[in-house]
Parts: structure tokens; C-alpha cells; sequence
């Protein structure tokens, strides 16, 4: 190994050099750098859909991923367009997104946090995701959103209701097509205060995590409201699967009216638990006992089997809905899967789409464009009729579905029926609501 | 006091599953020496073969029917179980309706092969290794039957009713004179009955046969009774057969009681183990003893008034009791000397 001798005049032609190197303008030093993370270089461009595929809510996880494969294909203008046809945005030509053909890669939640986040940030960073999609829980909603935020990657939540991912979690590169604990007690206080009236007793059983506590918030609080009194909240683990225990002591408290804070396996098991124990026979306080499950999803009602019959619940989106929009989508995935598409399957096509047509209309992948473009964004023809994706907080407002268990089902997927629409209007709130107070959207980070 | 009576109750049936669980785990500690993890996985099994007796029994002939649509607007296909077609509406749903007290006899058979090609075919070749190996191996095996299950059944629950008889509840407080509700579901009695049964049967079997007398023999001392020219072996493989019969037998009915899934026999599993250390490793009794004790006392701690004194209680109430057991004796509550201290 030999050393160059250094001397007076390299030293200033190399100082030159680096110098002027330094000097230059940041865009012409990176030439094939476009200022964000992940920037597509070739022709396609990857999405990371980040759902459950193993663990408790395999299932919905699933359906979710059949959703995004189809919103892949409609993208790339393969199969018949589905609800491209309907959505009143027409920025989606059917070429891909911006031309370049979509790909995807998917990432196993497992409904854990830090499995989720594990799984996020191989796509981004092994896989070169642009995008991240999908899910079933607002603790993994949360969390996939932080890193995205970190990563500077958009985040297109699937299923999460906690009022806290659009609340005191929010960040500026995450969205949140679903509904959440607050709209779903603001549609479902009034049906249920016709239903079963002012003068009632409930007994909360609560799922003990952010979602469950935000959900129980939200209920209690728009029930109390109405006149109801809340007689007790129980907060139960998440891993429990028994819940007899939780329910005995509901018999003799006074209560008339149940309502399970529970999703998923928790919902299934607590609301079999209860009409086990004969809750919707009895009469109490001289009124028929009643259960309320704030939350639905067709799987879960198929889950519970009969059990869910005549219980009053919410949803935010149902493929009996008869708009043009859905319908495409329910023929669309019919055709395709030979079934009807599950609400966390209509949330991430309708996600995916809405990233695709928020990167036409911006003309870049940059997610500082891609969050302006979608930031206040009004559109129509996706299933819930006129949506407005809130700049305040990244939360879409629309209609909010109020569901009850079929009492007489005619097929498999016959389990809910739609009670009532609730109109956007009824169900919207002030970005500065207490119940969504304590976090900051922040300011979008595009990463690299 | 009709709080603390409700939870007894309720206790009970938990405590049913537990202590059935811990006896086919006892039995087959007891006479093979082997720590099984896939029990919880013969549990599951067992809650499966009512989904599957009921899938076989829902079997169904489809007719189309131009009046109704599905989904899809195409015109629907209804569908009519065979059982009806054969057996006449009211009779074929009467077997419908009675599913799962019909998949016990589905099950016995079916568990007892699963118990023998278990035994045969993986966990005879682990008789001499150390029990850490029989934990992977069996918790391995575990894995793999709960995946081959949710490829099969897929990730979600499935409702599996009780006959409609068993619908409701029964209230106790007239009986017992009480002003208040004291109301518990009739097929939670029927569980708790049920297991009572089973146990009284395995204890039966083990006393007064003579096939119970060997392998009682057996647990004593495998040395001397092979010496005494009886194939121990071929007993106690018949043993880790009926092990897992009671196991999937549990399972069975068991599964109106919450609808069974993929991953239900895990959440037995480590509870289960606790029970059989509490009873006393290879005790029969204590595993029956230690399992009611330990389902009534999780009950118990999941009482408002208690967990508003101690928060999380109800969660942790089971290893706890299990740590202040253990450090009084040792051995469990029914534990021999000997076993597992060498």
C-alpha cells in the first residue's frame, strides 16, 4: 500500500472540488433522487397492503386482501372498472397511476403492533411500497401510522375505529376512510332511543384497549344524552374468550339494556355468552332486555350465528346498499370471489382508489402532494354516498349505517339489514371535540 | 352473596373444562411421561368434529328457485339439507338441531385414531428425550394441526348451537329462596354434568378394570410391571388414545358454549398446565381437584367488587394462586414424591 505524497496544490484542487461539489444546487446533485421515499424510478409502482393474515381476524384480513387485489385490477384496467366507473373524481384512466402499472405486495398484520409495524416497514423498505394499506384494529392502526409518518410513506387506514387515529393520534400522512366510536354513537342514539325509548339502564362491557375505550366513551356519552343511565363499565381483556363471568353480574344490576364494547372474537364470544345466559328473554325494570353491539361486521354477525338476531348495531358501509357505486363493487367482487364483499373489503378498495386518484390529480407520488390533494377532497360514487375527507384531521365524513341482526335470513350472507342511513350531517363533529382533543396532524413528511 | 353463588356456577363449568383438559394431560404424563403440548390442540379437535358433524348433516341439495334472487340478482339457490329430503322436514331438522350431542359419538372414534397415530407415529419417539424436546415437538405438532384446521374451516368462528331444548337459562333463586335473579344457561349445567361424568368414568376405568389396574400399576412402576411379562406399552398407548377421547370430547361440547375457532385450544392450553402443576404433576385427583378450584376462584376474581380493589385481578389470579401453592408445597396440592424432582 503506498500513500500520495499531499501537497500544497492537490490539497486546493481537491478542496476545489469537493467544494464546488457541495456547492451545487440539491437537485442537480440527485439526479435520480426525487425528494421523497420510495419514489417510483421505473415503470410500475409498488403498494403495501398490510393486513392480518394469520391470527384471530385472518378472515377479515382476507377479504381485505381480495378487495385490494381487485382495486390492483381495476387500476391496471383489467376486469370491469368496479366503482371506477361511479367515482365522481374521473382522474383514473384505467393505465395505472400515473402511468405506471401498479404492483403490491402484502405484509402480515396479525393484529399485533409491533408484527404490523414489522411487516410495514419490510415493504417500505425491502419492497419499496410508496403506499401502506389495510388492517383490522385501531391499536395497529396507530402504530403502522406512526411509522408511516416516520418513513415519510401515505397511510391509507383499513378498518379502525378508535375516535384516537383521527384524534390524539393523528399524523399528517395518515388517513382514515372508516368511521369511528363517536359517528357510530351519534347514529345509533337516536334509533336506539325510539326503539327502546329515554328511560333506560346500561351496562358497558368494554373491551380494554383504545378502540374499546373510545367506543365506550363515544356510546355513553351520546346515550346519557338521550336520558339513558349508565349503570356500570367493565373493562375486559382482549385475550379473554369466556365472558360468562362478565356477564353473570349484569342479571342483578338493575341494567335493561347491554352494551358490548366488543369486536371481532371478543364480540362473537360476549354476545353468545349473553344470550346464553337468556339476556333477551328477560324482562327488567317492566322492559325487554336489550343488547347493543356498536360495532358490526357481516363476519362477525355470521360468527355469532342467530344470536345476532333483532341486536341493534352500526356499520359503515353494507353491500345491500342500492346506490350505483356499490352495486358495481358488490358485482364486481361477486363475480370474481362469489360472495358479497365485507365492510373492511369496501374501506380498503375504496382507500386504494382514493391514493390512486389523489396521485393523478397532485401529478406525483410526493405524499406532501398526495396530503394536499386529499386533504378537504369532496367526492361522491364510492358507496356512502356525498364524502368530504376533512383537512383538520384526515377523518372522511358520510353517512353512517344503523344494522339489525336478520331476524329471518334467507342465505348465509343475509345475517344484518339496514334500520337506517344516517345522514353525514347527524354525525359530524368539530375537529376540537374533547373526545378527539390532545394530538397535532403535524406537517406531512415526504422521507428520504 | 347470589353474586358470589353465580360465580361459583360459574366457576364450575370453567373449572369442567379445565379439569378435563388437565386429565388427559395427567393421564398422559402420568403413564408415558411425556409433557403433551398439542392437548389443547385434541380440545380444538374435538370442538371440530361437532363443526364437522353438523357440516356433514347440513350437506344440501341445491334446487333453483326463479322467485328469489341472491346477491347477485341471479336467481337464488336454495338450498335443502339431505337429511330433510330423507328423513322428512321435522325429523331431519330434529338431527340438525341435535348435532352436537350426536358428534360425541362421531368424536370418540375419531379421537381415539388421532390419539393413536399421534402416539405411534411421533411422540413414541420421544419417550427418552428431554422433556424440553417433548414441549417443541408437541407444540410444533400444535401449530401444525391448528393450521391445518384454519386451512380447512378458515380463520373465523363458527356458530355451533345447542339443541333449542338447551336454550336459556335455569334460575336457581327460587330454589334457594332468593329475592334476586340467580340464572344460569341450561347447557353450561349440561357441560358441567357432562364432565362430571367423563371424570367419573376415567376414575372408574382406572379402579375397577383390570385394564385400569395395569396401567395404575404402570404409573407406579413401568420397570416392574414389564417385568412381569405384561406389554406396558400397548397400554398406555391405548391411554394417550383415551387422553385425547377425553379432550375431544370436552371440545365437543364445548362448542355452543363459545363458536369454536382455530386457535381456542391455545387459550386452554397454558391454563391447563397450570392446573396440572397446582394438582400435582401425574395426580389424577389434583388435576380434577386443582381444575374446578382454579375456574372457580378466576371467577370469583373477575367480580366487580373484587377488581375494583385489585385492578387486573380477574388476569392473573390463576398464576398467582399457582406461586403461593407451589411455594407451600411444593409437589402441587395431590403431587407424589418423585415426580419430576429427580
Amino acid at each position: 500500500m503506498s500513500f500520495t505524497k499531499l501537497t500544497r496544490r492537490g490539497l486546493i484542487q481537491t478542496g476545489a472540488v469537493a467544494g464546488a461539489g457541495l456547492a451545487l444546487p440539491t437537485y442537480l446533485r440527485a439526479e435520480n433522487h426525487t425528494g421523497f421515499t420510495n419514489a417510483p424510478t421505473g415503470s410500475t409502482v409498488t403498494l403495501g397492503f398490510n393486513v392480518p393474515q394469520t391470527g384471530p381476524y385472518a378472515e377479515e384480513g382476507l377479504d381485505e386482501l381480495r378487495a385490494q387485489e381487485l382495486a390492483v385490477e381495476h387500476l391496471n384496467g383489467e376486469g370491469d372498472g368496479g366503482m371506477m366507473n361511479t367515482f365522481s373524481s374521473k382522474a383514473l384512466k384505467g393505465n395505472g397511476i400515473l402511468g405506471k402499472k401498479v404492483e403490491y405486495v402484502t405484509g402480515d398484520t396479525q393484529t399485533k403492533s409491533d408484527a404490523a409495524r414489522a411487516s410495514a416497514k419490510a415493504m417500505i423498505e425491502k419492497d419499496g411500497a410508496v403506499m401502506i394499506n389495510g388492517g383490522s384494529s385501531s391499536g395497529v392502526a396507530v402504530a403502522v401510522q406512526g411509522l408511516c409518518q416516520e418513513a415519510g410513506v401515505i397511510f391509507m387506514a383499513g378498518l379502525t375505529h378508535s375516535n384516537d387515529t383521527t384524534g390524539k393520534d393523528k399524523k399528517a400522512n395518515g388517513f382514515r376512510h372508516f368511521f369511528n366510536g363517536y359517528m357510530s354513537a351519534a347514529a345509533l342514539a337516536p334509533v336506539l332511543k325510539n326503539a327502546y325509548g329515554e328511560d333506560r339502564r346500561a351496562y358497558h362491557l368494554t373491551a380494554d384497549y383504545t378502540w374499546g375505550w373510545t367506543q365506550q366513551e363515544s356510546i355513553a356519552a351520546a346515550t346519557e344524552a338521550m336520558g339513558w343511565e349508565t349503570v356500570n363499565n367493565v373493562l375486559t381483556p382482549l385475550a379473554s374468550t369466556d365472558f360468562s363471568s362478565y356477564i353473570a353480574p349484569v342479571l342483578n344490576s338493575g341494567a335493561d339494556v347491554l352494551v358490548l364494547n366488543h369486536y371481532g372474537g371478543n364480540m362473537v364470544n360476549s354476545l353468545t355468552n349473553a344470550v346464553q345466559f337468556g339476556l333477551l328473554d328477560k324482562e327488567v325494570n317492566g322492559k325487554k332486555f336489550e343488547i347493543v353491539v356498536p360495532l358490526y361486521s357481516e363476519l362477525m354477525a355470521a360468527g355469532a350465528g342467530s344470536n345476532v338476531q333483532g341486536v341493534i348495531g352500526s356499520m359503515n358501509w353494507n353491500w345491500q346498499l342500492q346506490d350505483e357505486g356499490s352495486k358495481a363493487f358488490v358485482k364486481s367482487f361477486g363475480e370474481k370471489y362469489g360472495r358479497p364483499p365485507s365492510n373492511s373489503a369496501h374501506t380498503c378498495y375504496v382507500q386504494t382508489l382514493l391514493y390512486a386518484d389523489a396521485v393523478e390529480r397532485a401529478g406525483t407520488f410526493n405524499p406532501c402532494g398526495v396530503v394536499e390533494a386529499l386533504e378537504d377532497f369532496e367526492f361522491d360514487g364510492l358507496g356512502n354516498g356525498p364524502v368530504l375527507y376533512r383537512g383538520d384531521d384526515h377523518q372522511c365524513f358520510k353517512d353512517v349505517l344503523v344494522m339489525k341482526g336478520k331476524e329471518n335470513p334467507t342465505n348465509e350472507y343475509d345475517t344484518l339489514e339496514i334500520v337506517e342511513v344516517t345522514p353525514r350531517a347527524q354525525v359530524e363533529y368539530a375537529p376540537d371535540h374533547p373526545m378527539f382533543a390532545g394530538g397535532e396532524l403535524g406537517k406531512c413528511n415526504p422521507g428520504a | 352473596m347470589d353474586a358470589v353463588l353465580l360465580q361459583i356456577l360459574n366457576g364450575l363449568d370453567k373449572g369442567s373444562a379445565y379439569a378435563l383438559i388437565a386429565l388427559g394431560l395427567t393421564l398422559i404424563f402420568g403413564t408415558l411421561g411425556v409433557v403433551n403440548f398439542a392437548h389443547g390442540a385434541l380440545f380444538m379437535i374435538g370442538a371440530f368434529c361437532s363443526v364437522t358433524l353438523q357440516r356433514l348433516l347440513t350437506l344440501s341439495v341445491e334446487t333453483i328457485d326463479e322467485t328469489q334472487k341472491d346477491f347477485l340478482g341471479n336467481p337464488l339457490k336454495v338450498k335443502t339439507p339431505y337429511v330433510e329430503n330423507w328423513f322428512g322436514p321435522e325429523m331431519g331438522q330434529a338431527i340438525i338441531d341435535w348435532s352436537v350431542p350426536l358428534a360425541i359419538l362421531f368424536a370418540i372414534p375419531v379421537m381415539l385414531l388421532i390419539g393413536f397415530i399421534m402416539e405411534r407415529g411421533l411422540i413414541k419417539h420421544f419417550y427418552k428425550r428431554p422433556h424440553a424436546d417433548q414441549i417443541l415437538v408437541t407444540f410444533g405438532l400444535a401449530i401444525v394441526l391448528q393450521e391445518v384446521v384454519k386451512y380447512f374451516y378458515g380463520a373465523n368462528p363458527i356458530p355451533t348451537p345447542a339443541p333449542d331444548v338447551f336454550r336459556g337459562s335455569f334460575d336457581f333463586a327460587p330454589l334457594l329462596g332468593l329475592d334476586t335473579s340467580l340464572a344460569y344457561p341450561y347447557w353450561r349445567l349440561v357441560y358441567f354434568g357432562f364432565s362430571t361424568v367423563i371424570i367419573a368414568a376415567v376414575f372408574a376405568f382406572l379402579q375397577f378394570t383390570t385394564f385400569g389396574m395395569v396401567v395404575r400399576a404402570g404409573m407406579a412402576d413401568r420397570e416392574t410391571v414389564g417385568l412381569l411379562g405384561i406389554d406396558i406399552d400397548r397400554r398406555f398407548t391405548i391411554m394417550f388414545g383415551i387422553a385425547a377421547a377425553v379432550a375431544g370430547l370436552a371440545g365437543v361440547m364445548y362448542a355452543p358454549i363459545n363458536s369454536p375457532n382455530y386457535h381456542m385450544g391455545m387459550d386452554f392450553l397454558v391454563l391447563s398446565f397450570v392446573v396440572v402443576v397446582v394438582g400435582g404433576m401425574g395426580s389424577l385427583p389434583g388435576a380434577v381437584l386443582a381444575g374446578f378450584l382454579l375456574g372457580i376462584l378466576e371467577s370469583l376474581a373477575s367480580m366487580n367488587e373484587i377488581k375494583n380493589i385489585i385492578y387486573g385481578i380477574d388476569q392473573i389470579i390463576i398464576y398467582v394462586v399457582a406461586i403461593v401453592i407451589l411455594l407451600v408445597r411444593p409437589r402441587g396440592l395431590m403431587g407424589r414424591r418423585g415426580v419430576m424432582e429427580e
